[in-house]
């Protein structure tokens, strides 16, 4: 564990994913397999106590402060106030924070000189189960994945922690909340994400098979259609986040 | 419809194939009625295209798929198939896709209505909590379907997100008394049909086309019982049936009616005389027929396995008055024996059968004979069939003298008869049985289903064969 020091805060680093070569979802056809470096990505995503932390410290994140042009209107509605998480934080606030815009995300990550992990970092983390650092060719897996995607957001979000753990010490990838990550619309925009051209010969109907390497990882593909979907200030009730950080020098985990 | 559809067509050659409404003048503002279906939204009475507002909420919920067995549909308008929605050649229609803020993933809307990318599709991307707004010009008359084009697509219409949309021609349709909302489905879960408690999506299986569940209106029996299509004899129905798939074409078939008119593939096309009409997945067909006589008429889909074994079943109830020369009703009943009416006799068998050692052997043998020789008209449960096969368990028949009895069973029965206070007139044969068998049979009858025990031997049954 690695602790950093910003601005009073103390964060506790998470958990080394060490990296390795694997071929994404919509990988060009004939690409080699893309290479993530060894990174520290946290333990849980954060939560709606973690972010009162935050928003306490940094006043212009605070709900009725926060500009329009960095988060569209439901930023935090869960929320019974500026400084008070209510019912929705979730029991001990412990449920991981939600409606939040990409902007309030990359904010809060570098408040604890951290980042967001990029999306080829999470979605490789996110292959791992309990025991492999990649199970998505187990069925198994992949429909536990799916009949969570299909499971509409309940009023109250469990608590961190909730699902399992894998084979890095992660937890909660998948089961929880969807998440933000750096480059969430680079796989399939140059410009403004619905409007580009990627997006129609890659999701939509008549395209959806045309870029993925793996036609029946249905998982993913919602989760790629999921980010696609988004603008950075959308907020949205079941997208949280969570922060990554490169290794340090070192770090000899 | 017909002479419309072809008056325009007409003048679609002369003008060179200008789209048709291109220069139609539009008036006014209306919000869309939408209906749950099977229910279908009132005919379009303005007499000019208007700026018509539609507004579509996505849901994800759980819901009945079958008795015990829930699942998880996404909807358009919260129900399966989404709501039914009705507009005017055309009309210009601003168009609201709303994704509840409690649902899970984003949806967006292909309209096959809709001539532009996507059907409206890549103007629609919504992620939950968020709603967004697209416009088109509705150019073609026809039935529509509609449907989620997420990706995966697959997915998103496997679980429920697929609708219709009716454009009508200018002048609309002639009218008719009933109009009805049907669209068939087909489902994939993690368990077999039946299989009860909160089934997950199988994308395993609906990679296989290999479905759990082909309904009607998104659940086995929406169409049955208290959600029966009702009717009145005389009664011109048409009925909009859309397919949703994702992935079998439907051979839409009501049992007992002709469709007189159905609008092939739902477009200008009408054929006439129809048994079955086939609606491709993502495609729709309009039929119409009168209901002539009461009764209950069935609703497949004749790919008939589909039907009765995975749910493509639905019911339209028609009441009114017999009309006895279209269809009498049954007027009677007989058994047909192609040998002629009269006792017959089985060929001859048995006489090598092994012989009981016991009373409770000869039980047990007699249970096998009675399964091959006796079981399809006396049942199982010796109950018979009540007007035609006598019962032979707590049978007053049984209880009088025993070599009447075996006599029966050696020589056959024919003519009226009175079993437990119940008439019957019919034919049983001659069987053909050794007297092992006949003694084994008839114990065994004795010492079933509550009858009061004992035994016959096969010396009694030699000495009623020599009589």
């Amino acid at each position: 564990m690695l602790g950093v020091g910003v601005c009073g805060a103390t964060w506790a680093g998470g958990e080394l994913v060490s990296g390795g070569p694997f071929t994404p979802l919509f990988g060009a056809k004939g690409q080699a397999p893309v290479d993530v470096e060894a990174f520290d990505l946290d333990t849980y995503p954060v939560t709606n106590g973690e972010y009162l932390e935050f928003v306490r410290r940094v006043e212009k994140w605070r709900r009725s402060k926060v500009p329009p042009i960095f988060s569209d209107a439901g930023y935090l509605g869960h929320w019974s106030g500026d400084l008070d998480p209510g019912p929705g934080g979730g029991v001990g606030n412990r449920s991981p924070v939600t409606n939040v815009s990409w902007f309030a995300a990359k904010a809060y990550c570098a408040s604890v000189g951290r980042r967001l992990p990029t999306l080829e970092e999470w979605e490789f983390a996110a292959r791992a189960s309990e025991d492999r650092t990649d199970a998505v060719d187990d069925p198994a897996f992949r429909e536990r994945i799916l009949s969570w995607y299909a499971r509409p957001t309940g009023e109250t979000l469990p608590p961190v922690g909730s699902t399992f753990r894998n084979v890095y010490g992660v937890f909660d990838l998948h089961g929880l909340v969807w998440e933000w990550v750096w480059d969430w619309n680079s796989v399939l925009v140059t410009g403004e994400s619905r409007a580009d051209v990627a997006v129609d010969k890659q999701l939509y109907c008549a395209g959806a098979a045309a870029g993925a390497t793996d036609l029946s990882d249905y998982a993913a593909f919602l989760r790629y259609a999921m980010r696609a979907s988004l603008e950075a200030r959308y907020t949205v009730r079941n997208v949280g986040f969570r922060c990554a950080a490169d290794l340090s020098p070192g770090d000899t985990r | 419809m017909r002479g419309i559809r072809g008056w325009i067509g007409v003048v679609v050659l002369c003008a060179g194939m200008l789209p048709i409404v291109a220069g139609a003048k539009v008036s006014g503002e209306e919000r869309a009625v939408l209906t749950s279906p099977p229910a279908v939204p009132p005919p379009i009475a303005r007499k000019h295209a208007t700026k018509l507002i539609v507004e579509l909420e996505v849901r994800e919920r759980v819901g009945q798929i079958s008795d015990g067995v829930e699942y998880t549909f996404w909807t358009f308008g919260g129900t399966v198939p989404g709501s039914f929605i009705r507009v005017r050649t055309g009309d210009e229609i601003e168009f609201h896709l709303r994704n509840h803020p409690d649902n899970k993933v984003p949806h967006n809307i292909d309209l096959h209505a809709v001539t532009g990318p996507g059907g409206g599709a890549t103007s629609s991307f919504t992620p939950p909590g968020h709603e967004t707004v697209f416009s088109f010009k509705a150019l073609n008359p026809g039935l529509y379907v509609y449907h989620c084009a997420t990706a995966p697509v697959g997915m998103h219409i496997a679980n429920g997100m697929y609708g219709l949309i009716l454009v009508e021609p200018e002048g609309g349709f002639p009218a008719v008394d009933r109009e009805y909302y049907v669209m068939q489905g087909d489902f994939y879960t993690r368990g077999g049909n039946g299989d009860p408690g909160l089934q997950p999506f199988s994308m395993e299986k609906a990679l296989r086309e290999d479905a759990d569940y082909v309904v009607f209106n998104g659940s086995v029996g929406s169409l049955t019982e208290g959600g029966a299509l009702q009717a009145r004899v005389g009664e011109r129905v048409r009925l909009y049936v859309g397919n949703g798939g994702p992935n079998l074409v439907s051979s839409f078939h009501v049992i007992g009616e002709i469709f007189d008119t159905v609008y092939v593939e739902a477009g200008d096309a009408e054929n006439h005389n129809v048994q079955t009409t086939l609606v491709p997945a993502g495609g729709a067909a309009i039929v119409e027929f009168v209901v002539d006589v009461p009764g209950t008429f069935i609703l497949v889909d004749h790919s008939i396995f589909r039907a009765f074994n995975k749910g493509a079943l639905g019911m339209m109830k028609v009441s009114g008055p017999e009309d006895k020369v279209v269809y009498s009703g049954k007027q009677d009943q007989r058994i047909y024996l192609p040998e002629g009416g009269a006792v017959q006799k089985m060929p001859g068998r048995g006489a090598n059968a092994p012989k009981a050692e016991s009373a409770a052997e000869r039980v047990a043998m007699g249970k096998v004979v009675y399964e091959t020789n006796c079981v399809a008209c006396h049942q199982a449960d010796g109950a018979g069939i009540p007007g035609a096969f006598p019962p032979v368990a707590k049978s007053d028949f049984l209880e009088g003298d025993i070599d009447r009895t075996i006599d029966v069973v050696l020589n056959g029965l024919e003519g009226p008869l009175t079993v437990n206070g119940v008439s019957y007139n019919n034919v049983m044969p001659s069987l053909g049985l050794s007297d092992e068998q006949v003694a084994n049979v008839l114990s065994y009858v004795m010492n079933s289903w509550g009858n009061p025990g004992g035994d016959v031997t096969p010396e009694q049954v030699a000495k009623r064969r020599k009589k």
